[in-house]
This record gives structure tokens, C-alpha cells and sequence, in this order.
């Protein structure tokens, strides 16, 4: 979380930004983030800061496998990958791993 | 400050890198900042749900804007992983980011892989946790050159913890480098540290379905080491499950089923790393190895 702070507020500077209003990530679910421990984390890291008191929006990318059989892409409902029509298990990820910091609201 | 789990507060001990006992600590943090931002304001006009966030602040004046970012948030990370990816290549070092709980053998595994592996591959280590050098003592007792990284709170290696220990170890002759990530399953999966491969380590003593409870870093196991395979009847454990579980998550994961007590599968596991060792010598036939 310290990282994406230090983006967020790199980036308000570069804009002369005087508040952050709001934060929009992208949080894939296999990158291992807990959405309530990133929301504590920020809330912790950003006292003080011109993020104080701004707008979590976290955005979940479900985990997507590409099928090497099947030759087709498709959504894991589990967290391990059987493909859906051959169940093979899949060791191809195609999303699921993000954590993007996608735009923020400032002024 | 890490990302998941809040390791690490601010102020906090800072890491310290330590090769042997003289305690210098290089508390300078390297932060270039090659930022090539563009200053203008986008002035987007999208309406996205801006009426119905609570203004906690009574100065803001006027209309927000929205700066569009789109960058990973660990991008510095990953920026510094492939630098360290690149010094390693250059060097033809072979580099394992070695991950598992605590106490599942990885220090015993790699003290033990560096005696099977004798001199058919130098290897030197590095080894984080969160305090104490117990473990870079443990393997020094290996003879391979350690270095051991003290992460203070934090719960996982970062890549520019791995450079900075670099600075410290003597890389000469050297052909595999081990890192013994600290002990966890959770966020070390998510910091490349700039290894070829990650090996993940599994004891028949924590459960079969260990991989099951733990799917990121499992799936991202290049290699599998199945450990203490000499406790195996002792807590019943189900070979089967085990590797079904392993399967499922990291289907074309190398699998070994080691004892570094009793050094079953030791070469299996050792011939594979000079087998490793040598499809990159063929990649770099000429590595800067002086």
C-alpha cells in the first residue's frame, strides 16, 4: 500500500493537486490482496497526507486461464484452474494477478 | 508498508543487509526518480459516482479532476527485479527465490543442497528474516559465502533488498545463487526479486491441502520441493492428495520429493539444478564471471 501512497501523491504533486479525493485500483483476485487490509492500510499510511480521508475504489479482475487443450480463454470460479470442458488444470494465468493503480479523483 | 498485510510500519527498524559480523547498516534508500510526467491537467469530464462521496474536507472549491494513471502499483519493484534479472543473466548466475512457511526446511534444504552439490555448482546465499542471523550461521556451516538480510517488520524480500545484499557478497566463481525468502505464504508471492525460478517448499508435517489454502504462491512455483519426506508415515501423510493438490495449482511445476536429513531425492534435486545451470550457459555462453 505504501507504494501505491507514493504514486498517488507523486502524481497529485506533478498535477498540483492540492487534495485526492478518491483512488481507483485494479486488484486482481489472485494477487493475494485482501480488499479490508488494503483499506486499513491506506487509512494508517495516509494520515497526514494530501490522500487523508480520500475514496477507496477497488475494482476485483476475476482470474481468467487460457486452456492449452481447448485453445480458449475462461474464467476460474475456485481459485485453481480446471478448464470448464476438458478439465485439465490450467498453468496458463491471463488475468487475476493485477494491482494497478487505474486513475484518482483530485483537485 | 506492505501491501497486504500492513507489514512494516513507517519508522520502523530499517533492513539491514549483514555479511558477516561488522554492523555497518546502509540506511540510504536508492529512490531515482525517473518520472517523465506530463503536467497538464485532463480535464475529463466522465460522470462517474462523484455526488455521492462524503467531503470530508470543507476547503475543497470547484470541480475534481481526474488524473488517469494506469500503472502497477509495485511497478518499482518489478522495475528493480529485472534489473537485478539482468545482472544475474550477465553474470550466468542461476537464482532461486526459495518460499514456503517458516519452518517448513528451507534453510536445511539449502544448506544441505549446497554440500550434495559440491563443486559442481558454487553457490552463494542470501537469507531473509525478519531478525537474527541463526540462519545465515546455519548455512554458513555449508561453506558457501551468506548474506543475511533483516527485514525488521517486513514480511517478505523486496528486489532492492536483493541488490543491496549483493553489494555484500563476494559473486566471483559463482554459478547459483540461492534466496531464502522469509518465511511465509502469503506476501512474498507477490515481489519478483529477478530469480529464473521460484521454488516453493511444501512439508509432509503442514497438510496436504496446504496448496489449496495458499493458491497465489503456489501457482507461482516454478518448482515444488515436497520436504521432510523422512516424517512422511510419521504424520500419515497422504502422498496422493499432496501431489493432486499440487497439481491442480502449479500443473507444470518440477516436483521433488526430498529428506535433507536422510538426503532422499537430493540428487534428483541437485542434478536438476546443474541441469538448470547449463540451459543458461547455453543462453550466455560467455557470462562476466570475474
Amino acid at each position: 500500500m505504501q507504494s501505491a501512497l507514493d504514486q498517488v501523491l507523486e502524481r497529485a504533486r506533478l498535477a498540483g493537486a492540492g487534495r485526492v479525493h478518491a483512488i481507483r485500483l485494479r486488484i486482481g483476485v489472485l494477487s493475494g490482496v485482501v480488499p479490508e487490509a488494503l483499506q486499513f492500510a491506506f487509512e494508517v499510511l495516509a494520515d497526514g497526507t494530501p490522500a487523508h480521508g480520500a475514496k477507496l475504489v477497488i475494482e476485483d479482475v476475476p482470474a481468467k486461464f487460457w486452456c492449452a487443450m481447448c485453445d480458449h480463454e475462461f474464467k476460474a470460479t475456485r481459485m485453481f484452474a480446471e478448464c470448464p470442458d476438458c478439465h485439465h488444470p490450467s498453468a496458463e494465468l491471463r488475468a487475476g494477478r493485477e494491482m494497478e493503480l487505474t486513475s484518482m479523483e483530485v483537485d | 508498508m506492505c501491501k497486504e498485510c500492513g507489514c512494516g510500519l513507517p519508522g520502523e527498524n530499517p533492513v539491514g543487509i549483514d555479511a558477516h559480523h561488522h554492523d555497518h547498516d546502509h540506511g540510504h534508500g536508492h529512490d531515482h526518480h525517473h518520472d517523465h510526467d506530463h503536467n497538464h491537467p485532463h480535464s475529463h469530464t466522465h460522470s462517474h459516482e462523484e455526488a455521492d462521496h462524503d467531503h470530508l474536507h470543507g476547503t475543497a472549491v470547484g470541480k475534481h479532476r481526474i488524473l488517469e494513471v494506469h500503472r502497477a502499483i509495485l511497478e518499482k519493484n518489478d522495475r528493480l527485479a529485472e534489473r537485478n534479472r539482468g545482472f544475474f543473466q550477465a553474470r550466468g548466475l542461476l537464482v532461486l527465490n526459495v518460499l514456503s512457511s517458516p519452518g517448513s526446511g528451507k534453510t536445511r534444504l539449502i544448506r544441505e543442497t549446497v554440500r550434495s552439490l559440491g563443486k559442481r555448482l558454487k553457490t552463494g546465499v542470501i537469507v531473509g528474516d525478519l531478525a537474527t542471523d541463526n540462519d545465515a550461521q546455519r548455512l554458513r556451516e555449508s561453506g558457501a559465502p551468506v548474506v543475511q538480510i533483516t527485514t525488521g517488520t517486513v514480511c517478505h524480500l523486496e528486489a532492492e533488498m536483493v541488490a543491496r545484499a549483493l553489494k555484500q557478497l563476494d559473486l566471483t566463481g559463482l554459478n547459483l545463487l540461492i534466496i531464502e525468502n522469509v518465511g511465509n505464504l502469503v506476501c512474498p508471492a507477490s515481489y519478483d526479486l529477478g530469480e529464473d525460478l521460484r521454488v516453493v517448499l511444501l512439508s509432509v508435517t503442514e497438510g496436504e491441502d496446504k496448496p489449496l489454502k495458499y493458491p497465489p504462491i503456489f501457482q507461482s512455483a516454478g518448482v515444488a520441493v515436497i520436504s521432510k519426506m523422512d516424517l512422511a508415515t510419521a504424520c500419515d501423510y497422504d502422498r496422493q492428495a499432496a501431489l493432486a493438490n499440487l497439481r491442480h495449482l502449479a500443473p507444470t511445476a518440477h516436483v521433488f520429493e526430498t529428506s535433507a536429513k536422510t538426503g532422499q531425492g537430493m540428487d534428483a534435486w541437485c542434478d536438476f539444478l546443474v541441469q538448470q545451470h547449463k540451459k543458461l550457459k547455453t543462453l550466455n555462453p560467455n557470462p562476466l564471471n570475474v
